[in-house]
């Protein structure tokens, strides 16, 4: 009895997972260890005494292994039973926040409680992703009508709207990552291209002069409507369709870009985006970047080894426990670590996207891309940071960043999808 | 739908690839094909040299600096690269031993390693620092000199409000918010330099250098590309007026006391003497420890900053709030009056009172300006006891509740670190002292402002304000403006708090008083001519322990005012502990102070009363004896009574 119980506890686990999320993990305490030690330190006492962010992070991980097992040791069911439940607790946690509080580096999403500080924007994802797959595999939900298409997009903004009024931008933005995961449910393609062609139309609007990409555009709608003369003769419509595009498309690189720069976007917002497209020169504003980069270029191809980076470890870096972490990969590990370390991420997403497609069920089929979804954008935004081709935004870097809301956020993310798989032979809805 | 859309799953996969490609081929870029980052952290070739910003200035109201920035140098040491240098020569320039060399140099490996910097001699005096850059070459690469910025104070006043600036210890590097300094950086410690860190410190820049084989800096590297400017710190405008707060540590001198004075209008702290004081330039520069010891262990206590650190009973000056609770409350009105004899008997004990003669406590405006003790003992006990709040207790909490709103019995959030709250004691107190048996008797006292109540003069100074504004104050505060600052940190002082529903004719009659005060009471040696002055004199008793037994002191001056009565411009609390009468010793340096901040000038008549109160002389022989706080006091040190008279009144 005993024995088939304890068969049982492990029994359809996905290993690759665990172990690429354990290898993270060790990666992410080494890198925090190495920013932070220094030669002469008392490692044991500083770990007893929690006065270190290795340390304290020791103690997250151990806190969200508890979680863990808790998940692991959960019916399925539960999850799409209380989906609803916990987005609207979710919600009403990132409110509260609103309300009361606390500064934290200049943005106001911090809940302090009995001397911990949580951010409730990073465990709002869990929810979201959560309520998105109950809304997706519910029998009335046909993902092929516009209705449908609006409510799942709400239900990803809605939190993202709360997380921007609470002045941290970046977290927000990783909400976005949900419409990857409707993509893969049957959101048109079309879309995906009108995003790419937005970032594209914003970058150049930003590089290039609004009024010679005026001129730019109208020559390729003078082209195209010159090479597609035949089509436009026998409907309209068509000739229509490419005004309205090149009318939009002026429009919005002439005066949407100049207004949202001016008017939306907070300044301090503007010059990062500045420096990343190297047209800020202000040495205050580089600041971030520039150091991040020298320690990342100055690992070179074999890294100059574990803790002997010179960059992160004095403190030329800000930031670098938490946001700036994969400087001391870069510069520890040079190039070749870098691989290895962003192959780990790769493995570990095509892995799950793999668990996603093994599913029976709709609603772990979307949990799974969700949870692959926001662990892609994180790792794609935080690391183009730190090298210099994304504006600083401050998001943690999934499993490796320092910082207790994020750690335990993230791996109950992984563990309630391992949960789900282990059970992929039911259909949860 | 899910068979329907499988392929998308090769296209999700492709957009992760495609990404993680871009940066793979990025950080190709970045760690092996471009050699400029490698070099800029290679310690041999690139020479990394932070600069360090200059600190934000501290102007006064006028717009005055109160303190300058200067440079001196340190000697800072990496042991790792000391090689083969003639460690005697750099003995001898230092003028220390070996043993002391070897010391030092063993500090400097256990603080910091042997890769990191650490200061070896801090703040070279010139002729040090003369002699040590001419053979810098020969001890270079291990030793450098470090320049850094130290303050001096030109007017050698205002110590205990601006605070100094010291290096960063190991312990404060330990900790989370001071993450952002390195070893040997300097930051405030105390005072306004230490509130207003984050803003005067500005940000560090750093300046790459090629250096060649020698290790001698031949230049920019890559033109400066990767230099980052250091950017100066933020300067601070103060509500401070040097020339009063000069003029108030001088009057202040041989006294052991405070003065504060505010600008109602604005709850700007135009100046905070606490005395005695001594000279900030004492505080920076080479002898900077020699000092600090020095002044630590004074038997004056100057460090310790008495305006917002000491409590004391406030006595009289506390009437008019007293006055304000009763009428607010409406058990009395102005024309109320109590029949004394010349004590207060009620209670079982007497409670002598200055008059004896009928009718000086005749209505509210004779009670105060006769400072009648039974008077207010009786509001005290009448507010308490009033039928409408049910009992004693009720009643004592909403006295309480008052004091608060005045501003008493809590830190008023100044901003100069060490506020303390003072103390006025609530019904919870009442019922820890009497174990839950007591009444109106019992600490009837702090209607007249003794017993369980103590005072900051900083917190006295604010109740005038609110007084003198008929109502509202702004927190008292030094900084007015940070220039370029746009954020919320100085909101809290420009926020305005009203004083719960008092109404203007209650203030009106208790003003009404204090003038009478100074027109033809205690206080008239305040009077300052064309001016109506509103004033109240405080006498206050305290005790103290001597030889282990309770000895009665001489009595601590107070005396409070503000100025004009009408559109009030300056509030002052000034106290003089163990002197005597508050309108003989507090009043004349209250308002000659007043007098100078309103008319810019003391009147030719009043400079006899002003040699007076420079000559008065309050501390204890026997304090005094040990003390050398004379030579400490930026204001007056070595100056006559005559030589400051000279600064004021021109012959």
């Amino acid at each position: 009895m005993n024995d088939r119980q304890q068969i049982k506890l492990t029994q359809g686990i996905d290993w690759p997972v665990m172990g690429l999320y354990l290898a993270l993990v060790i990666l992410g305490l080494m890198s925090i260890f190495a920013a932070e030690h220094r030669e002469g330190d008392n490692v044991w006492y500083n770990i007893m005494h929690l006065n270190k962010n290795y340390s304290r992070q020791l103690m997250w991980w151990g806190v969200s292994l508890v979680l863990a097992t808790i998940i692991w040791l959960t019916d399925s069911k539960f999850f799409t039973a209380t989906a609803n439940l916990l987005y609207a607790f979710g919600l009403l946690l990132l409110l509260l926040v609103l309300g009361i509080g606390r500064d934290v580096k200049g943005s106001h999403s911090w809940l302090v409680i009995g001397g911990f500080q949580f951010q409730p924007a990073e465990f709002t994802k869990l929810c979201t992703n959560l309520a998105l797959a109950k809304y997706l595999s519910s029998l009335e939900t046909d993902f092929n009508k516009l209705r449908s298409r609006l409510i799942a997009a709400s239900l990803a903004l809605i939190p993202a709207a709360i997380i921007i009024l609470q002045d941290e931008t970046g977290l927000a933005l990783v909400y976005f990552a949900f419409f990857l995961v409707m993509y893969r449910e049957g959101l048109p393609g079309l879309l995906l291209v009108i995003a790419f062609s937005g970032i594209i139309l914003v970058l150049s609007a930003l590089l290039v002069d609004k009024n010679i990409l005026f001129i730019i555009f109208s020559v390729i709608t003078a082209l195209v409507i010159y090479f597609s003369r035949r089509e436009i003769k026998r409907s309209r419509s068509r000739l229509l369709l490419i005004l309205a595009v090149w009318a939009f498309c002026s429009a919005f690189v002439m005066f949407i870009v100049p207004f949202a720069f001016t008017k939306v976007l907070k300044d301090y917002q503007v010059r990062r985006i500045e420096v990343m497209l190297g047209k800020e020169n202000d040495p205050k504003a580089t600041y971030n970047t520039r150091q991040s980069m020298i320690a990342i270029g100055s690992g070179g191809f074999w890294g100059k080894g574990y803790l002997k980076g010179t960059q992160t470890r004095f403190d030329f870096v800000p930031e670098q426990s938490t946001d700036f972490i994969f400087c001391t990969i870069g510069e520890d590990f040079g190039f070749a670590g870098s691989l290895i370390f962003l192959s780990l991420f790769v493995a570990l997403l095509f892995r799950i996207i793999f668990i996603a497609e093994r599913q029976r069920s709709t609603f772990s089929r979307v949990y799974a891309y969700g949870v692959a979804s926001i662990i892609f954008f994180h790792l794609a935004i935080n690391i183009s940071m730190t090298i210099g081709l994304a504006p600083v935004i401050g998001i943690p870097l999934p499993f490796v960043s320092y910082g207790g809301s994020s750690l335990m956020t993230f791996t109950m993310l992984l563990f309630i999808m391992l949960r789900l798989d282990a059970d992929r032979q039911m259909v949860l809805r | 739908m899910s068979v329907y859309n499988q392929p998308r799953q090769r296209v999700v996969q492709l957009i992760i690839l495609g990404m993680v490609i871009l940066v793979v081929a990025r950080l190709f870029f970045l760690q092996v094909i471009e050699k400029k980052y490698s070099k800029l952290a290679d310690a041999n070739a690139v020479l990394r040299k932070v600069v360090y910003p200059s600190r934000g200035m501290i102007y006064d109201r006028k717009g005055q600096s109160v303190l300058r920035n200067d440079v001196m140098y340190d000697l800072v040491v990496t042991p790792g690269s000391v090689k083969n240098i003639d460690t005697g020569y750099l003995c001898r320039i230092l003028d220390i031993d070996r043993e002391e060399f070897r010391k030092r140099m063993v500090a400097a490996i256990i603080r910091n390693g042997r890769v990191r910097t650490s200061v070896f001699a801090a703040l070279l005096p010139p002729e040090t620092f003369g002699r040590l850059q001419e053979s810098m070459y020969l001890f270079q690469p291990g030793f450098e000199l470090v320049q850094r910025q130290i303050r001096s104070y030109p007017y050698a006043a205002a110590a205990n409000i601006l605070g100094y600036i010291g290096e960063v210890s190991p312990q404060m590097l330990a900790k989370q918010a001071y993450s952002a300094y390195q070893m040997g950086d300097y930051l405030g410690m105390t005072g306004l330099e230490k509130t207003y860190e984050n803003v005067l410190m500005g940000t560090r820049g750093i300046q790459y250098l090629v250096k060649d084989n020698l290790n001698r800096p031949q230049g920019a590297y890559e033109k400066g590309e990767f230099d980052t400017a250091a950017v100066a710190g933020k300067n601070l405008r103060l509500s401070l007026d040097i020339d009063l707060q000069v003029l108030g540590e001088r009057l202040m001198r041989n006294k052991i006391g405070s003065v504060v004075a505010i600008d109602p209008q604005t709850g700007g702290i135009l100046a905070m003497v606490s005395s005695p004081t001594f000279d900030p330039n004492l505080l920076t520069g080479s002898y900077r420890t020699r000092n600090f010891s020095k002044l630590f262990t004074d038997t004056t206590k100057p460090l310790f900053n008495r305006a917002i650190q000491g409590t004391y009973p406030p006595g009289s000056s506390m009437k008019p709030l007293m006055a304000l609770v009763a009428l607010d409350e409406g058990v009395i009105t102005p024309n109320y009056g109590y029949a004394c004899h010349g004590a207060y008997t009620t209670c079982g004990r007497t409670i002598g009172c200055e008059h004896a003669e009928a009718g000086h406590a005749a209505n509210l405006r004779l009670a105060i300006s006769h400072s009648c003790n039974s008077y207010f003992v009786n509001l005290y006990r009448l507010a308490v006891d009033a039928r409408k709040w049910g009992s004693v207790k009720k009643g004592h909490q909403k006295w309480f509740e008052y004091m608060s709103a005045f501003g008493l019995g809590h830190r008023l959030g100044v901003d100069v670190p060490g506020e303390y709250a003072g103390y006025a004691i609530d019904t919870v107190g009442m019922n820890k002292r009497y174990n839950g048996l007591w009444n109106s008797c019992s600490e009837l006292y702090v209607g007249m402002g003794q017993g369980a109540v103590a005072v900051t003069p900083l917190q006295m100074a604010n109740a005038m304000c609110i007084i003198a504004n008929k109502g509202y104050y702004y927190l008292p505060h030094f900084v007015q403006h940070i220039d370029n600052d746009q954020s919320s940190l100085l909101a809290k002082y420009k926020e305005r708090h009203t004083v719960a529903h008092v109404s203007d004719t209650v203030y009106s009659s208790v003003i009404y008083g204090m003038e009478d005060v100074v027109e033809h009471g205690t206080g008239r040696i305040a009077q300052i001519e064309n001016v109506v002055v509103c004033g109240k004199t405080g006498t206050a008793q305290n005790n103290a322990i001597v030889n282990g037994e309770l000895k009665k002191m001489k009595n601590h001056a107070f005396f409070v005012a503000f100025a004009p009565r009408d559109n009030p411009k300056i509030a002052i609390a000034v106290i003089v502990e163990n002197s005597g009468f508050g309108g003989t010793y507090a009043a004349p340096i209250a308002s000659l102070m007043m007098e100078k901040y309103l008319k810019d000038t003391i009147s030719v008549k009043r400079k006899p009363l002003m040699k007076t109160m420079l000559d008065y002389n309050t501390i204890d022989p026997i304090v005094r004896v040990k003390s050398k706080l004379d030579s400490l006091n930026g204001a007056t040190a070595k100056m006559t009574t005559d030589e400051i008279l000279n600064v004021y009144f021109r012959k």
